[in-house]
């Protein structure tokens, strides 16, 4: 187990890396604290992958350094490393046993033949798959492929860190929950180090005690999954985090009002001027319709998904979702919108940004 | 729905007939017609019945040409599938350089098997060939006319050369298709060289290598063009394989009747050989699956 250091790293595909967008994974400075579980959430493509193969060691970042408590590892090859990784498809030794398979990483390592046979046994238990143990790994189901690799992942009890890429991706919906579970009940059992790629809110809010927001090869937000619910620091935040995702209005903010097409919406506190792009955002959560006050909207469409109703409306030209309670009435004269003044942020370019107590 | 019964689609299946019939159907019935007569020229034809078939079974000639047709097959097979599967491992696996191997590589494959066996026929020669004044000039004893040992391996490096090609193209397209994160479990399980070989690329190639072996155990069992052209079935009998006699047989000596009960029984051998493996290698399929 070991606290793992990101230095300045940052990785481009290119050969000759020029400008910023040619980077995949701009540049990062990070601490993963030894024993914590870490979601890295993201939408495809924007780097999560990248920096898991970095840390294995699978890829060599262009710049910047990787450091395994305090010791450069950035030239390291993976099994130097020790760490395991669990990837989105499963990969089996179709030849082997399911036994086999997940004594590989043990027997690649020279233990002797009595604690992997034991190591085994036990890691089959926690999967589920004792019954098979003598199978052949092939022919059997994705899932079944896809809890033998999560075994092989689990089955080294030294590793530095337990890195999963999108690990559950193919399995039924009933397994996820339960294999999830079975993770966070391994992570608080041994304390490893892990991280878990998800492009899957629920999956990173339950498994992970801090979640960290990466979008377009940068992290955007670190924080506990209340901090990302209430203050995302990045508009991105608001929009991925969330279902549906918090409301992004454009805006003028003159001190601690948010004028909006001429109308003003009440803010908690006050800001400077700001320049560039404002916007503010207003998680559904904290939208409220009502027949009297607020600002004028147009109901579209009211969704009742069963715990709430999600109500689809537009608001001067733009596209707004309000949450109301499972049991309200939402009456055809509503026709006005309120925010929750202490819940409205304020984005300059996309970042947050702080007001100051009015 | 009541469903219209129309014969006429049968119509539809007639030109397919009529092309198996002329190609495959009636060729292979006018074999097993001269198997089962005697002639004695002037086209007239007795009733033979199976004579031809005991002569056959009971003529060394023919078993002594099966034995070097085994011998043969067997040599190239064990040579060309651990040799293609190599090379394809050694390949670079995209950009350029993996188009430019793979032309090449196809390079052999786009030559008529008359020419092939000119190339290595004239290229083997002592007065006027690359490869046979070298081996000349450095002392080596190599005269495939009249050396047996000569022309098997001028043979076998023949074969080799032109359809080892085959064997790695299609070991590369069964590696290709081993997707990355194969490759990366293996470097977090640590396992070796050998491993990944073992438990990762060979079982994935097993599919395209059964083909391989499949391909190459017919063609060369049949193999006719390339050794007649170099050897001609020479020294003696030394390079006269199944295919080489049977021309011998039925168009040299024109002894219709033994040459088709021969060609017979040489359809069947390839048959049965080709269904045992395809057999067993499903069964294995089977059984770990």
């Amino acid at each position: 187990m070991a606290k793992i250091t990101l230095d300045n790293l940052a990785h481009s595909y290119l050969p000759n890396p020029g400008s910023e967008d040619d980077f995949a994974l701009k540049e990062l400075n990070h601490d993963w604290d030894d024993g914590a579980a870490y979601a890295l959430l993201g939408s495809s493509g924007c780097g999560k992958s990248t920096l898991l193969n970095i840390i294995s060691g699978l890829l060599h970042p262009s710049q910047g350094r990787i450091l395994f408590d305090g010791k450069d590892v950035t030239h390291a090859p993976t099994a130097e490393r020790n760490i395991a990784q669990v990837f989105q498809f499963p990969v089996v030794y179709d030849t082997m046993t399911v036994h086999d398979n997940l004594a590989f990483p043990l027997r690649n390592r020279g233990r002797d033949e009595s604690y992997v046979a034991e190591r085994v046994q036990e890691i089959a238990r926690m999967i589920g798959m004792e019954e098979m143990l003598r199978k052949k790994a092939r022919g059997l189901t994705a899932d079944a492929k896809q809890k033998i690799s999560l075994g092989r992942g689990m089955v080294r009890k030294d590793v530095n860190a337990l890195l999963f890429d999108e690990p559950l991706t193919v399995i039924d919906p009933h397994m996820k929950w339960e294999l999830r579970t079975q993770l966070k009940q391994l992570h608080h059992d041994f304390g490893h180090t892990m991280i878990y790629v998800t492009h899957d809110q629920t999956e990173a809010l339950t498994f992970a005690d801090k979640v960290v927001v990466m979008y377009d090869g940068r992290v955007v937000q670190i924080g506990t999954p209340e901090e990302l619910f209430e203050r995302p620091e990045h508009t991105f935040v608001g929009y991925f985090i969330g279902s549906p995702g918090m409301n992004v209005i454009p805006a003028r903010i003159d001190g601690n009002k948010a004028y909006v097409n001429g109308s003003y919406v009440e803010l908690a506190q006050g800001y400077k001027p700001l320049d560039g792009k404002v916007e503010i955002g207003v998680r559904p959560e904290f939208a409220k319709l009502s027949q009297t006050e607020g600002l004028p909207v147009k109901v579209r469409r009211v969704e009742d998904v069963g715990r709430h109703k999600i109500i689809r409306a537009e608001f001067f030209g733009s596209d707004i979702n309000i949450i109301a309670g499972e049991d309200d009435h939402i009456s055809a004269d509503m026709n006005r919108v309120t925010f929750d003044p202490t819940r409205v942020n304020v984005y300059a370019n996309d970042w947050r940004v702080n007001g100051e107590a009015a | 729905m009541e469903k219209t019964v129309n014969q006429k689609a049968w119509f539809l299946v007639l030109p397919v007939l009529l092309l198996v019939a002329f190609s495959a159907v009636i060729p292979l019935m006018t074999v097993v017609n001269y198997s089962v007569q005697d002639t004695f020229g002037n086209n007239q034809f007795f009733w033979a019945g199976l004579e031809w078939f005991e002569e056959m079974l009971r003529s060394e000639r023919m078993w002594d040409a099966l034995g070097r047709q085994l011998m043969f097959s067997g040599i190239i097979l064990a040579i060309e599938i651990p040799l293609g599967i190599f090379v394809a491992l050694n390949m670079p696996k995209s950009g350029f350089w993996s188009s430019f191997c793979l032309v090449l590589m196809s390079l052999p494959l786009l030559i008529p098997w008359n020419v092939v066996g000119t190339i290595w026929q004239i290229f083997g020669r002592v007065d006027i060939g690359l490869l046979g004044y070298t081996l000349d000039a450095l002392g080596i004893n190599y005269n495939y006319t009249q050396d047996i040992l000569a022309a098997w391996v001028t043979i076998i490096v023949m074969d080799v050369w032109h359809w080892t090609s085959l064997v790695a193209l299609l070991a590369f397209a069964g590696l290709k298709s081993i997707p990355d994160a194969y490759y990366q479990a293996a470097k977090i399980d640590q396992a070796s060289r050998w491993k990944v070989f073992r438990f990762i690329e060979l079982p994935k190639m097993m599919g395209v290598l059964m083909i391989a072996i499949l391909l190459r155990f017919m063609d060369s069992f049949m193999i006719y063009t390339e050794p007649f052209v170099v050897t001609g079935g020479g020294p003696g009998n030394a390079t006269t394989l199944l295919s080489i006699d049977l021309v011998k047989m039925a168009l040299g000596q024109f002894d219709l009747g033994p040459a088709a009960a021969f060609s017979i029984m040489y359809f069947l051998v390839i048959l049965l050989i080709s269904w045992v493996f395809y057999t067993v290698m499903t069964n294995l399929d089977k059984r770990e699956g």
